[in-house]
């Protein structure tokens, strides 16, 4: 084979390679650059700028002027270091929950009837389609102090004040269990219905009770499922935007919202950039940790 | 054993869907809403929607959303189905590992990070920013997805079947567009569509690299969103759901009858042997 055609084979590889090395890594090693530089009253507020008419020694001493000011700043300001122990609380707290409601819906798809299954499948995804913004902007209208829960509590009787929901982290938690539902049901409803239904079968045969076999058998069975669930639901609600902007209130900190904050209303590039950063290295782990357990499965369907 | 469907699991899918969907639909119902209160219900009326389609900065959104989904979808599948060729059939090549990690992370990243790296590129390299970085960077994102999702359908594609034809002659491009891609296109398909309202739906990615000329509906959305609920916002949402919810419907039949042509063609060929 002569150069030319290796490289047509090749193409295949180098092209998407060569796309996300430029708009995804590069853009990264922009981020950290920038968060290791000094915030500067201009257009990019940032300095140093490199360029390309930059001599070796130019491009060194610039190179020495980063450092990790910003990070010391973060550390020493408690609002970074409160949004971000926040931030993964709500996630954890949400993630739980939403496995909760979530297990129990998957395990019931995976039960019904052949052929209601594919239709309870599409009913599940459906939602994963409409619009994120506009799943988060429903609960505004059925949350606030005169919306229709309120409403429809006050009508049955069960309390006699409004509740307030909206504005609280009360409202997060219910957007990120809403809009991260499908994410949690798919991996668990998969794992169920290629659950193998004699193995629950046997261990009834042999003595355990209905809750034992499942706890024994069905649960364990889905645990690969379980956790990619609680991965998909964790990972992004770290970094949500939308949801604590919207539903929660002016005491809800979350990173992405301090990070948006930062970037658009008070133009630090540099500060924002830093808190990037150490979203990514809290996120690293788990991220890692899913990327191997995608891996694996598309090895094992092999 | 039959599978049993108990009250408990009945009651659980009830629950859950009824969790899913009840926001939708009260969201949809008080589009319809007379009053411009939108928690009371005034009698049924279609007029915020005469009122959306005389509001010309949401028709120019609406129009700018809709030309960048089209583009970056349409991009970023031709991308993402070379991605996903890359990962199955290329088990070694020299930074293999880099190349899956960079295909699988944007699909968790969180979107403020995405968009602020991007940002940040467009910026240092003096791109101005508008329709085209808005575009770029959806077509990042969005060919990861449409790679996982071609990823999974050619994985148990027989590649016998192009080895054959390559056997007989036939170039390999020639043979994969005659024997592969028919065979997976409705993974391909499937995946535009995923990046098609991954786009239409972005609202923080856009915010970071839109420039001036450049709102797009979410970004006109969300803006109006910080200001209340109005029943205008309820009717571009409405409209905009029933597009999607028709669009998947056609999409999923169409896949169907595929399937099924597909069956009956194989035991059309069983039957002549």
């Amino acid at each position: 084979m002569n150069i030319v055609s290796a490289i047509k084979a090749r193409l295949v590889i180098i092209v998407p390679y060569i796309w996300l090395l430029f708009f995804f890594l590069l853009p990264f090693l922009l981020v950290l650059k920038i968060a290791l530089s000094d915030l500067e009253y201009g257009q990019p507020p940032y300095a140093p700028q490199f360029s390309f008419s930059d001599g070796w020694g130019e491009f060194w001493s610039k190179l020495t002027s980063l450092d990790l000011e910003n990070f010391i700043f973060l550390i020493g300001d408690s609002l970074y270091i409160n949004s971000y122990l926040s931030s993964l609380q709500i996630a954890f707290v949400s993630t739980v929950l939403t496995l909760l409601i979530g297990f129990p819906l998957a395990y019931g798809m995976a039960r019904a009837p052949d052929g209601l299954r594919p239709i309870l499948l599409m009913l599940v995804i459906l939602p994963f389609w409409t619009s994120f913004l506009i799943r988060v902007y429903a609960w505004i209208g059925i949350l606030k102090q005169e919306g229709l829960l309120n409403q429809l509590l006050l009508w049955l009787g069960l309390i006699h004040t409004p509740l307030e929901i909206l504005s609280t982290n009360k409202a997060v938690y219910i957007g990120i269990i809403y809009s991260y539902l499908p994410f949690m049901v798919l991996p668990i409803y998969s794992t169920l219905e290629k659950m193998d239904e004699s193995l629950v079968e046997a261990a009834r045969d042999l003595g355990c009770t209905r809750i034992g076999a499942f706890w024994k058998v069905t649960a364990r069975l889905a645990v690969p499922g379980i956790l990619a669930g609680c991965l998909l639901v964790f990972i992004p609600a770290v970094g949500e935007f939308v949801i604590p902007d919207l539903l929660g209130g002016s005491g809800t900190l979350m990173i992405g919202k301090t990070l948006w904050i930062e970037f658009f209303n008070n133009s630090d590039w540099t500060v924002a950039s830093a808190l990037a950063i150490i979203l990514l290295i809290v996120l690293v782990v788990p991220i890692v940790w899913f990327q191997n357990a995608q891996a694996r499965a598309t090895e094992q369907s092999r | 054993m039959r599978k049993r469907w108990t009250w408990f699991n009945i009651t659980s899918v009830i629950f859950g869907f009824a969790f899913l969907y009840l926001p939708i639909v009260l969201l949809v119902i008080y589009s319809f809403n007379e009053s411009r209160l939108v928690t009371v219900w005034a009698g049924f009326s279609t007029k915020w929607y005469g009122e959306l389609f005389r509001n010309q900065g949401l028709l120019d959104a609406a129009w700018v959303t809709v030309r960048v989904a089209f583009l970056s979808a349409s991009i970023a599948t031709v991308l993402g189905t070379l991605a996903a060729v890359a990962l199955v059939r290329y088990t070694r090549f020299n930074g293999r590992t880099l190349f899956t990690g960079m295909v699988y992370a944007p699909l968790v990243m969180p979107e403020v990070i995405t968009g602020l790296s991007l940002l940040l590129l467009f910026v240092s390299i003096n791109f101005a920013r508008g329709f085209w970085t808005v575009t770029l960077a959806h077509i990042t994102f969005s060919l990861c997805f449409v790679a996982v999702v071609v990823q999974s359908r050619l994985v148990s594609f027989d590649r016998s079947l192009e080895e054959a034809a390559q056997d007989l002659g036939c170039p390999p491009f020639r043979a994969f567009t005659l024997i592969t891609l028919p065979v997976i296109l409705p993974a391909v398909i499937s995946g535009w569509m995923l990046a098609f309202t991954l786009s239409l739906d972005d609202l923080v990615i856009a915010s970071f690299t839109s420039g001036p000329g450049a709102t797009t509906l979410p970004m006109k959305i969300y803006s109006q969103v910080r200001l209340g609920v109005t029943p205008e916002i309820n009717a571009v949402c409405t409209l905009l759901i029933g597009v999607v919810t028709i669009g998947v419907i056609i999409a999923s039949l169409l896949t169907k009858s595929r399937e099924v042509r597909r069956r009956r063609d194989e035991q059309a060929a069983l039957g002549n042997h």
